[in-house]
């Protein structure tokens, strides 16, 4: 069997192995992999998150069961040293040696440090430190624990990232950079002028063109930066973010032709000087150039892996540098040749200071193709702008309208994704073309989910989706499949659509609505829906003549309907906290009714089998004894599940019971598309399981962290972090605004997991809406929850007090009898349904036709 | 033919003690009979109140609409619909239940079973 060894396992690295995998051939070669850093490969795209809440566990890319699974043998903490070309054998620090027939480089590259004097003793290496590995952060940690000032030298685009990395370690952070502006690579000067506005604003202080002459100690901090100008800056970190060099040390002992400024030089198919060496990534050479993303590395470790396969063919065509991202929440983008070098090149610019936009085109004399684009503030037209550069399609408006959206020259400038050929791009961190994306959608692809499952793409940088959702919904639409939103026959409106009529047109009637946006009669699809959402905006009681046609038996009977037709009841121990004179009530009633009794996993208790006449005489004693509905027949909030938290618990660092009680009493009237439930922990053990629920919240010493949209059940999903160190306050505030927002915008039964893969941009947009009011609606989505806690009331008090609501809790509106259908059987000391085989049949029920 | 002839009419309920676009369950001659109040049409429906499909009688305690036009009732249990007409399952065509004739003097409503 042919014998691969890839060196390093970065991120190109890893994917070469994976893609090994993905495509079977590994049954064809034996594959090891040697790291030097102690793990697997991790996001290096992603390190920045590791200060936002992410842990390394959360970065890792790969794992050993994953490698273990597939046959692929791995070492770390085992960097290679010498490679013996003739022998065609590899030397580890740790004296191993193994023997390859193809050898692949993927030895990365590693941070640019500048030559200049600086103490050089312990307190040096523990504070002045670069920004590359998992280790580089946990020793900016460190740092960071006993420093108050932290330098970024460097002010491209990793130096911002590790900017933004000192100030979630709550640094006063500065960024030293000797060009005269931001980001000099991607970025011009206008574009350079609003980045370092909106990076100040956010407390970055900006130092442009100074050259650092030397690093000495400090009076009042730990190091002084004296610059050739004169000037200096006191910090007591100090990161070296200066540029990267490419990691080819390995290569040129070996003996590889390199670069004049370093690189492993290779072919169009990855080869290096020596045909059974091949080097990918950031350490390679291609042309002259080195590719600092990882997307051009992702495409070398695939034209390798099909030649290693025999696959001539495929070539590495170098890449489109165009990027875009979000630099400390503000979005840059940068396309092509930014900087107008190409003859007779034009540009057109838009500063809008105002909104803190900058706009930039450049386009060819003629102005009917577009050559670069700078983006900064406001990124939405990178990917149709991208898209007409790498197609080198004519521009469909006078350039001057590109940069004006708003305008009908502007409207008109939003471009069909229909003109884009079968082979542009659309995904390229994963190299998705549209053509894949349409062939995913002609073999049944319906949504974005599909999409993702099947071509990749959005998986990555997740820049494309609103593209990629484009792409999708034009193909779909080709192919004759009605791209419908529409809830059911009766309205031509999605769920979302049908909550804004109601809303803004004040409906409080499902016959109004009907009548005036709909047809028919209804159905067993539209009536709840439409139930749920006049019970969200107006909060009626459900069960007003108005209302009780649209409810499903649950809501009408405020109760579950189990499998025999009868009804489970469950009042609300809100956050799992309950008294033993409460418990013993529990106990009291379920025995005089002989209701089965478990406890649920929300920390409340499930009593079953209830019959209808029985219900409104259950939740008298319940209501007497202070019990109220647990909402668990309906779409709405069901529970607050806590842990015991600082009341009780040695390591709780805040009273999470005190706050789940808080917000279950808060939320507990809620209708929604879905249901929703919450879960509160006292300290990062989690042991709420927070992370699992629509809304999670877990104290640290500095307040609460806000994670939305996770989801345990069929399809589970970790909730995203949304925000840190929150008071009460706006915790609830962000809170109140992130499920009306939800309640307001979500498809029928659509939980809010599924919710937010399908929000166009995502969290980050969910964080642009809510913490930064993008849409200016924050006040209205407070006062429509002001009025839902407000309007509050138990439907099973109201129901109780209510003769003639009273009247329908029987089996018969014209006997007394119970259902004689009902059987059961005794298992473990309680009563549960017979099955088909325990039945006795004692009444005929099926009557011939 | 039979069967008809010993069919009684038998005053179940009175039209005052439903709501519209909801059903009740009456028993009658030791049968469930589910009664629906279609409120847009404004007409009186009784079908069995057994869905075979739950194998459970709560019919009556399901959503009534339309599909397509043909008024239904859908089962709460496992949502298949029934055609409130003829009793014919609109989810499975080997399937369906009995219905019944309805009538309404004054407030009283009375089946035909």
């Amino acid at each position: 069997m042919e014998r691969i060894i890839v060196v390093g396992n970065g991120m190109v690295g890893h994917h070469f192995i994976d893609q090994l995998i993905q495509q079977d051939k590994l049954g064809q070669v034996q594959v090891t992999t040697f790291s030097e850093e102690s793990r697997l490969a991790y996001d290096r795209v992603q390190l920045s998150s590791y200060f936002s809440g992410k842990t390394a566990d959360d970065l890792m890319m790969t794992s050993p069961e994953y490698y273990d699974e597939h046959g692929v043998q791995y070492f770390v903490n085992d960097k290679v040293i010498e490679v013996l070309p003739e022998e065609k054998i590899v030397v580890t620090a740790s004296g191993r040696r193994e023997s390859y027939d193809k050898l692949v480089l993927a030895t990365g590259s590693y941070p640019f440090v500048p030559p200049i004097p600086r103490p050089e003793d312990k307190a040096a290496e523990e504070n002045i430190l670069v920004y590359r590995t998992i280790e580089d952060l946990e020793a900016m940690t460190k740092s960071g624990e006993n420093s108050k000032v932290g330098v970024v030298v460097g002010g491209g685009l990793l130096g911002l990232e590790a900017a933004k990395a000192l100030k979630d370690l709550g640094m006063e952070t500065h960024v030293v950079e000797f060009a005269p502006r931001l980001m000099a690579v991607q970025v011009c000067d206008g574009g350079g002028a609003i980045l370092r506005t909106k990076i100040e604003e956010l407390g970055v202080k900006v130092h442009t063109e100074k050259n650092t002459k030397e690093i000495v100690a400090g009076e009042n901090t730990r190091y002084r930066m004296n610059f050739a100008d004169g000037s200096s800056l006191d910090t007591d970190m100090i990161l070296f973010s200066a540029g990267i060099r490419p990691q080819d040390q390995l290569a040129r002992e070996t003996g590889l032709e390199l670069g004049p400024r370093g690189g492993i030089v290779i072919n169009n198919q990855c080869q290096t000087s020596n045909p059974d060496i091949y080097a990918i990534g950031e350490c390679a050479l291609w042309e002259g150039k080195i590719f600092g993303l990882v997307a051009p590395g992702y495409s070398m470790a695939k034209v390798t892996v099909d030649h290693i396969a025999g696959e001539q063919a495929k070539e590495f065509a170098g890449a489109d540098m165009s990027t875009k991202l979000k630099l400390m929440g503000v979005d840059v983008a940068s396309i092509g040749d930014a900087h107008a070098n190409t003859e007779g090149a034009l540009s057109y610019s838009l500063s809008d200071e105002a909104r803190q936009v900058y706009k930039k085109v450049v386009t060819n004399a003629a102005g009917d193709r577009l050559l670069g684009a700078v983006l900064v503030g406001d990124a939405d037209d990178y990917g149709n702008w991208l898209q007409l550069f790498l197609n080198d399609m004519p521009l469909p408006v006078a350039p001057e309208y590109l940069l004006v959206p708003s305008s009908e020259e502007g409207a008109a400038a939003a471009m069909g994704v229909d003109s884009l050929p079968d082979s542009a791009q659309i995904c390229s961190c994963f190299d998705v073309t549209k053509g894949q994306i349409c062939q995913a959608v002609r073999d049944g692809a319906t949504t974005m989910g599909d999409i993702k499952a099947t071509t990749g793409a959005a998986t990555g940088c997740g820049g494309c989706s609103a593209l990629a959702v484009q792409v999708m919904n034009a193909e779909l639409e080709n192919l004759g499949v009605e791209v419908s939103n529409d809830i059911c026959e009766h309205f031509a409106h999605s769920r979302a659509e049908l909550a804004d009529i109601v809303r803004v047109k004040k409906i409080k009637t499902f016959e109004q609505l009907l009548s005036e946006h709909g047809k028919g009669h209804g159905c067993e699809i539209c009536k709840p829906a439409v139930g749920s959402i006049l019970a969200t905006f107006w909060n009626d009681y459900v069960l007003k003549d108005d209302h009780i046609s649209l409810q499903d038996t649950n809501d009408i009977f405020l109760g579950n309907m189990q499998k025999d037709g009868t009804y489970s009841v469950v009042p609300r121990i809100a956050g799992g906290e309950i008294t033993p004179d409460k418990l013993i009530v529990l106990g009291e009633v379920a025995k005089e009714y002989d209701l089965y009794t478990k406890i649920t996993g929300g920390q409340r208790v499930d009593l079953f089998g209830a019959q209808l006449h029985e219900l409104p005489k259950i939740w008298s004693k319940l209501i007497d004894a202070g019990f109220e509905t647990g909402h668990a027949y309906g779409k709405s909030l069901r529970t607050v599940k806590s842990c015991v938290g600082s009341t009780w618990c040695r390591y709780g660092v805040q009273d999470s019971v005190g706050m789940a009680i808080l917000l279950e009493n808060r939320y507990k009237g809620l209708r929604a598309p879905h249901k929703i439930k919450f879960g509160v922990s006292g300290c990062t053990r989690e042991c709420a399981e927070a992370q699992s629920k629509d809304i999670g919240i877990i104290a640290t010493e500095g307040g609460w962290g806000l994670y939305v949209c996770g989801n345990g059940g069929m399809r589970p999903r970790h909730a995203d972090l949304f925000a840190t160190d929150l008071d009460d306050v706006t915790l609830m505030r962000y809170i109140d605004r992130v499920l009306m927002f939800y309640v307001r915008t979500a498809d029928r039964l659509q939980r809010t997991s599924v919710w937010l893969e399908n929000l166009e941009g995502g969290v980050d947009y969910l964080k642009e809406v809510v913490i930064e009011d993008k849409l200016h609606i924050c006040e209205e989505l407070e006062q429509n929850m002001h009025h839902v806690v407000e309007s509050y009331q138990c439907e099973w008090k109201s129901t109780v007090n209510d003769e003639k609501k009273l009247a329908r809790f029987s089996q018969f509106i014209n006997a007394d009898e119970p259902d004689n259908n009902l059987q059961y059987v005794r298992e473990r000391g309680q009563r549960r349904p017979a099955t088909e085989e325990e039945r006795i049949q004692t009444i005929e029920i099926v009557e011939a036709p | 033919m039979s069967e008809l002839a010993t069919e009684t009419w038998t005053e179940v309920c009175r039209k005052s003690q439903l709501s519209p676009g909801t059903g009740v369950c009456a028993l009658v001659k030791g049968k469930q009979i589910a009664i629906f109040w279609e409120g847009i049409s404004d007409q009186i429906f009784a079908l069995s109140n057994y869905c075979p499909f739950g194998k459970v009688n709560m019919l009556s305690r399901g959503l009534i609409g339309d599909f397509k036009g043909e008024l239904m009732v859908a089962s709460p249990l496992y949502k298949q619909r029934f055609s409130l007409q003829t009793g014919q399952c609109l989810d499975d065509e080997s399937v369906s239940i009995p219905t019944y004739q309805v009538k309404i003097e004054g407030d009283a409503i009375k089946i035909a079973a």
